[in-house]
Formats: C-alpha cells, structure tokens, sequence
C-alpha cells in the first residue's frame, strides 16, 4: 500500500465529490460533514460515474406514510440507476442478505432495518496531512 | 370402466387425493334465492322493485362462458355447480378431495349502493353457511365482501367469523382504486385479527376500464387483463406498505395465474433499488415480501405444452410454499382429472395439495 | 473427368451495422424551440393555453420521477439546457463514446397523441417531426426520426405518415401505448394500412395520456408502481392488436415496444394462448394462437433490461422469446440507462450478439 496525496483539504466543499486519479485507479473522494472517504468510482452495478452522483441522506420510515430525513450527506445516489451506497462503508442500501425467507414468518424486524447487501462499492483509507487529502491504495 | 378411464386420465397428471382444494365455485345463487336470508326492508323492496327478477351476472366472469363452465360439467341451465349433488359428483368425489374452499363471485360484491351490496353479500355468505356448509362436511366457505366500504365489510367479517367454517375473507380483484390504498386498510386489520386470509379473486366491478389504455372489444382479451390487474394489484399492496402495517396479512391470488410471477419479481426488485427513498417503510426487496405473504392458487397454469418451461419458471419462482392447490371448479382449467401436471413432481406435489393449504388456512390446519 | 469446380469460400462481408440504439430521447433547449415549426397561431396557443391533455396535472407527469428530467445526473449538457438537448454533448456522451452507429430518436414532449384540442394535436405532431429534421437529422447522420401521428385522428396520422415516408430518414411510426381506446380496434386500422403501404414499421413507447387511469386496477400512488404499469399497458396493447385479429389483416405489420423490458412476454403468451384456445369461438377472425403472432409480427427493446437472480434465468427468458425478437436500446439519456457493454449479464453467442445489438433492428427497420 502506497500513501497518495489526492486533492488540498480546501478543494472539496461538505457534500462535495471530486473525481481523482490514483495508481490507474479512479477513485471518488467525498467531503462527509469535514470528514474524507474514497470509494471506487464505478458503480458495481453497470459502471456509472459514482463521483457524479447526487450526495444524499438516508430516509427512512417506521410505517407507511411516515418519513425521516438522516445521516444527512453521507449516502451517494448513482448516477444512472439511482442505488444508494454509503460513502463512508461503500455498502450499498438495498440488497438483502440472500436468505430464504420462511413461510409466513413475521418476525420482520421494523424501524428501518435494512440490510446491508452484496453489491458494495470499494473503500480506501483516507487521512489528512496538514493541508493534504491522502488516498492509500 | 370409469375407474380404468380415472386411472388412465390421471396419468396425464399427478394424483390429487387427499387434497384441499382453495377455489372452488358453487354456482352464483339467484336474487330471489337470497330472499329468506335477508331482512324485511330488503326482501319487501326487493319484491316490489322486480330486483328479485334481476340477474346479477357480472361482465367480468359471464356465467356461461366457456372458461366459466366445463363442457361436461355444464348442467341443462346452462350453468355448472348448481346443486350440491353435481359439486359432490363432478368437482369432490372424482379428484378425492379432502376438503374445499367455497368462493361465490357474486354481483353483490360491485353494486353502487353500499348498503344493498353489503345486505346481499350478507344474505350470500347465509345461504352458503345453510345450503352448503350444513349439508356438506368436506365444503368451506369465504366471508364475501364489497370492498368498496371497508366499515360495512369489517362488520360482516365480525359478524361470520364465529363461524370456523368461514376460512378466509373474498374479494374481488378489481375496485374504485388499486388495493393496497389505505381506505381498504380496515378490511385487512379485521381480516388479520381474525386470523382469515383475504382471498383476492379474478373478477371486478369495472367501474373503470380494465386496462390502461381503455376497454378491450371481447371477453377473452378481457380475461387475459385480469392477470395484468392482478400483477398490478400485487405491487400495490407491496408499495403501499399494507404488510408492514399489518404483519399477521396473508393475501391468497385465486385464479390470477402464477407464471408470470419470476418477471414481476425480476421487474419489481430491480426499480424498487432505484427509487427505494420514495417508500422507505419498505426495508425487504418486494420478491422477498411477496414469499412470505401471498399465496396463488393453481389454477390457471399457463404454460406451454411442453412441461421443461413449467418446471423452469417454477425454479425461477424458488418459493415451494407459493402455490395452494385448487381446480377452479367448474371453470375450464383442464381435461379430465389432470389439474396437477407431472412437472411439479411427487415432493411439490404433496406440498401444494396439503402442506401449503394447512400453513395458509389457521382455521383448516385446526381440525385437519 | 472432373470438372473444374470454383471452390467456394463464404464470403466475410464485414456487418454495416454494429450497434444500433433503438430508444434515444431527444429534448429541447428550452420549449421556445419549437417555435419556429409552428405557425403564429400555434404558437399564441402554446403560450397562453399550452396543453390540454386527459389528466390533472397540465405541465408535468402524474407521477414525479426520482430524478430532474427522468435523466441520469451526469447527462447534462456543459453548455446549458436539459439532458439530451445539446447535439454536440449527445455526440460526445452518447454516440462517440460508445460506437453507436445508428440511433433512433424518441421524442417524448408535447404527446401529440394525447392533446385534446384536435388542430393543435395535427399542428404539435408535424412541428415535432419538422424539428427532428432541423435540429437532429440533417447535421447527424447517425440518427433517425420517428414520424409522431395523432393516433386519435386516424386520418390525419395517416396524411402525417403520406407526408413523411419518402424521407427515409424517418424509420417509423411512434405512437403511445395509452390511449383512449386499445390500439387494435378498427377505428385505427387506416394507420396501420398507411404504414404497410409505406414499409414503416410502428413504435410504441411507454408513456401516452389515455385518459384511462394507469393501471387496470385504479390509479397507483407511487412512481415505483407507475414506472412498472407501463409493462401492463404494453399487454394490453399487445392483446389488442392480436384478438381484433390486426396481424391477421395486416400480416406485414411489424410493430415494437420500447422501454417495457420483455421478460413477461413468454407468460403473457402462454395466457393469451390458453384463453384462446377454450374461448376462441368467440374470436373466429383469430386464427391460431396469439403467441405465433409475437413470434411473427412483434419486437421488444431491450431496455430496462432484466436482472433475474441467478443471471443464468434471463438464458431461459431469452430462448423462450427469441433472440430474433430483441433489438438493444439504451434509452438515453434516462435514468434507466442501459450501457450496451455491461447491460448482459448472460452470455450471449456471436451471433445472438450480432442480432440483438444490431442485425434484427436492420430488419425491423429495413435498413439493408
């Protein structure tokens, strides 16, 4: 693993991501509320540019017609087909664990418990060095 | 010479001994049939207005259509399944059926006004208690309904489900709005409280086009649209949250088909990963939701002659507890005895007539 | 003796074609645009009275999409404007970047066949083909136009059809899967004869404003349900087509349905061929069973594409409805964007390559 200074701290705004290139990898960075993550850019799904994506929060819901706004700006939406992955885990939001569900087995558990899935973006330790964002790859 | 004619006939399929058959159709009663089983202002109005004379036939199941009466099960009226000896001759005895769910499709269920339809359905669901289920230890019955007033409906629900005989609760497969909508909430809670499936059955109230894109010239373009309701029926009821709201719900499709289900699920998990933030109660992939809550009723099997596509769509469905075994008596499903094709297999086989039927139906599983 | 023989080698004739997009949305910069293909009066109505069609909401879809413009976020144009309304950026994004060799534009906006006032409807529909000419055809020679018809004034797509066929750049005719009545009835058959006559084929592509609502079950509340209505819409029209026995009159018809997937036509032909068959005396003009007519007479685009899981159970879906049936599409510049180097995610033979990124739309298309 080799250390690569990617972008100054000052360039990417909060919410902001910025597409950069590290050992022949394209990497996206993100600005989490001052905090740095890097994903792998293409989108595992069919190879969207994950930096172009919208920076959103997660909503959730304990029952229908009820909604909540949180984790503010700290999931990515692809650009393409709209899958939401967690910046700061690369996980991605909708894909349930593959189990067979039992007959008529309604222990669902409520409140929003999604399950992390299969389709997961590739993550990359960040850190910063006074004015620097570095990417280990 | 009937049992070699049996015996060969069943060749073509799988034996359905023992079985429970979910959707089974005693013939329609007439209006002034229903008459002893209603109140004085129903039955004297009733008399006086000529609407004990009325057929009330529904556009979307024409009574003697030929998918609605088998050949050589239609009777000199022209109907099928009108007295109890030819249900016990041609739909109990031959497939040796264990026991069998009783659903009326009757035009009570679509009438405008709510109170008639809600007195009729009643006197209905009496007249199938006294005539059939006194006289017939194999036969169950459905609670029928109109959707269209969920107050009216849970009362009826409340009112037969002392009756353990009454298994689950019927309606129709097209209303006012797609069924998953809140107004018919009501109609699920008290179907859950009292422990009875709600059967969703082909058929509607047209009370709007039956497709998108207007009304289709005939019968039969009109029948194959029942399935596209019925998928649409199906993510309604998914998208709105109606099982997240009432966990205990088991929804029961009866002759909505069930090849089509691999595509649906394919369609249905895929946008919903897309455009999940717009119905965040939802925390499981529909196909997912869909397996544990709604169960299909055999018949139709529509798949071609060849049984290698049945036996790949039933792969692709991957769920063996989906299926419920019925024959859709007497509507024309089939030849002969074959209502179970050899594709399924001894193991599905056992499992669709019996197990599946038992794990859907609290109230049979009680004293089977 | 033996005669001198020329011994034959198969001659390697390099495909003309090797990527044809099938689905291509092209926009404008701003709704001004139109401008010029109108006359003052049209375009005094525009502004003032804008469209009038058979819903509620006047400027927008009944059920807002996930996303601005239905488009994929990074399909905005640098320069300005809505995604797919800058030819360069289309070029550079679209056609360039992945070696599209034809593309075959889909104009939404405007939805001639669904505006109400029925000068407006002839005025709109000839304005759209006219900019299809101005802004996308003449300097792009990669793409091709869809002449837009008023499908409610049959004549009057019939005499937009006559105007247009001997442009060959126009390749079809497109018209919206909802309608205020299914396509097939008789009333539309002039456009169907006009297009036979011209060797166009025609197109219908999700969306249309019926006046109907959405689903044969009532109107949905979420877009998770609308975007999947649209594939109920497409049987519809396809059971249409088929049971008023259009391919039987018109057996050079060719017809495709674009951006409803196909991974549900195969069960919708085994539905359609098993009610045919018992009720088939009510349809005499159908002359044998409505799946043969899919095989002959009806394409699909292949956008959205299907996702089963396991992968391996679209190869079923695939052999069931024909890789001769498929034509690629990508839809651009819509959310639902397939790219055509990862949308398969089967494997796919050379030659079922060939056919569906390229070979069946030269055929459909008539381009050799």
């Amino acid at each position: 693993m080799a250390r690569h200074v990617v972008a100054k701290v000052d360039e990417l705004d909060i919410g902001k991501s910025k597409l950069v290139k590290v050992a022949g990898r394209d990497i996206a960075l993100f600005n989490v509320k001052g905090e740095f993550f890097a994903i792998a850019n293409r989108c595992p799904h069919e190879g969207a540019d994950l930096c172009r994506g919208q920076v959103v929060g997660l909503a959730e819901s304990d029952e229908p017609g009820h909604y909540r706004m949180t984790r503010h700006g700290e999931l990515v939406r692809c650009p393409w087909h709209g899958w939401e992955f967690d910046i700061r885990t690369g996980k991605s939001w909708c894909d349930p664990a593959r189990t067979r569900v039992k007959s008529f087995d309604v222990s669902v558990a409520k409140g929003g418990a999604l399950a992390e899935g299969p389709y997961q973006a590739e993550v990359f330790p960040v850190s910063i060095d006074e004015d620097y964002v570095i990417v280990e790859i | 010479m009937n049992e070699m004619i049996r015996s060969l006939e069943s060749k073509l399929g799988l034996s359905t001994v023992g079985g429970i058959d979910c959707d089974l159709h005693p013939a329609s009663p007439a209006t002034k049939t229903l008459l002893p089983y209603l109140d004085e202002y129903w039955r004297e109005t009733f008399v006086m207005r000529g609407v004990d004379r009325l057929s009330l036939a529904m556009t979307s199941s024409p009574p003697r259509a030929p998918i609605n009466v088998r050949s050589d099960w239609k009777a000199e009226s022209g109907f099928a399944g009108d007295t109890l000896e030819a249900v016990r001759a041609q739909a109990l005895d031959p497939f040796g059926t264990r026991l069998a769910i009783c659903n009326v499709l009757h035009g009570a269920m679509i009438m405008h006004s709510d109170d008639m339809a809600a007195a009729l359905c009643g006197a209905a669901n009496e007249w199938l208690a006294r005539e059939w289920l006194d006289r017939e230890p194999r036969l169950r019955g459905s609670i029928i309904v109109s959707a269209q007033n969920a107050e009216l409906a849970v009362a009826e629900i409340e009112r037969r489900a002392a009756d353990h005989r009454f298994v689950q609760v019927l309606i129709l497969a097209q209303n006012d709005e797609p069924l998953g909508r809140r107004r018919y909430w009501p109609i699920y809670e008290a179907a859950a409280r009292n422990h009875l499936p709600l059967c969703i059955h082909a058929g509607g109230s047209n009370r709007h086009a039956p497709t998108a894109t207007g009304w289709p010239s005939y019968f039969v373009e009109s029948y194959v649209a029942q399935a596209s309701i019925f998928e649409s029926q199906l993510l309604s009821l998914v998208a709105e949250g109606v099982f997240q709201k009432v966990p205990d719900l088991k929804v029961v499709f009866a002759e909505s088909g069930f090849t089509w289900l691999p595509s649906f699920f394919w369609r249905a998990d895929k946008t919903w990963r897309g455009v999940r933030a717009e119905t965040p109660w939802l925390t499981e992939q529909p196909s997912d939701i869909v397996k544990r809550h709604v169960r299909f009723t055999l018949q139709p099997i529509e798949a071609p002659p060849d049984q290698d596509a049945l036996a790949r769509t039933l792969e692709h469905i991957d769920c063996d507890d989906i299926l419920l075994f019925s024959t859709d008596y007497p509507h024309a499903q089939f030849e002969g005895l074959n209502a179970l094709p050899v594709a399924f297999g001894e193991t599905l086989a056992k499992k669709i007539l019996i197990d599946n039927p038992l794990a859907t139906y609290p109230r049979i599983a009680a004293d089977f | 003796m033996t005669e001198t023989g020329t011994l034959e080698r198969p001659v390697e004739t390099k495909a003309k074609y090797n990527l044809i997009d099938c689905d291509i949305h092209p926009s404008m910069k701003t709704p001004a645009e139109i401008q010029p293909y109108l006359s003052q009066r049209w375009r005094d109505h525009l502004a003032t009275y804008g469209g009038h069609t058979r819903q509620g909401l006047s400027e927008t879809l009944s059920h807002p999409r996930m996303v601005p413009e239905v488009s994929r976020v990074d399909s905005w144009p640098p320069s300005g404007g809505p995604p797919g309304s800058d030819l360069p950026f289309l070029r550079e994004q679209h056609l360039d970047n992945l070696g599209i060799d034809i593309g075959v534009l889909v104009p939404l906006r405007f939805n001639a066949s669904g505006q109400r006032h029925p000068d407006f409807a002839i005025a709109i529909a000839t304005a759209i083909n006219d900019w299809q000419v101005g802004k996308f055809l003449d300097p792009e020679p990669r793409l091709r136009g869809s002449i837009i018809a008023t499908q409610e004034d049959p004549a009057n797509a019939v005499a937009e059809i006559n105007r247009r066929a001997s442009d060959k750049r126009f390749v079809q005719v497109l018209l919206p899967p909802r309608s205020i009545e299914p396509l097939g009835k008789r009333r539309h058959w002039p456009i169907f004869e006009a297009a036979v006559r011209h060797s166009l084929p025609l197109s219908l592509h999700v969306g249309g404003v019926g006046g109907h609502q959405a689903t044969g079950a009532g109107w949905p509340s979420y877009y998770l349900e609308e975007h999947h209505s649209q594939v109920q819409t497409m049987q519809a029209v396809i059971a249409s087509l088929i049971f008023e026995g259009v391919f039987e009159h018109f057996p050079e018809l060719k017809i495709s349905f674009v951006e409803g997937g196909f991974s549900w036509v195969p069960s919708f032909g085994w539905r359609m061929d098993k009610a045919w068959q018992t009720m088939r005396d009510e349809v005499p003009h159908v002359k044998r069973p409505p799946s043969g007519y899919l095989r002959q007479n009806v394409w699909f685009t292949t956008q959205p594409m299907e996702e089963p899981n396991p992968a391996k159970n679209l190869a079923d879906t695939l052999r069931w409805i024909g890789t001769d049936r498929l034509m690629f599409s990508t839809d651009y510049p819509h959310w639902d964007f397939d790219d055509p180097r990862f949308a398969f995610k089967v494997p796919l033979t050379a030659i079922e390559k060939a056919a569906i990124f390229a070979g069946n739309a030269v055929n459909f298309y008539g381009l050799n």
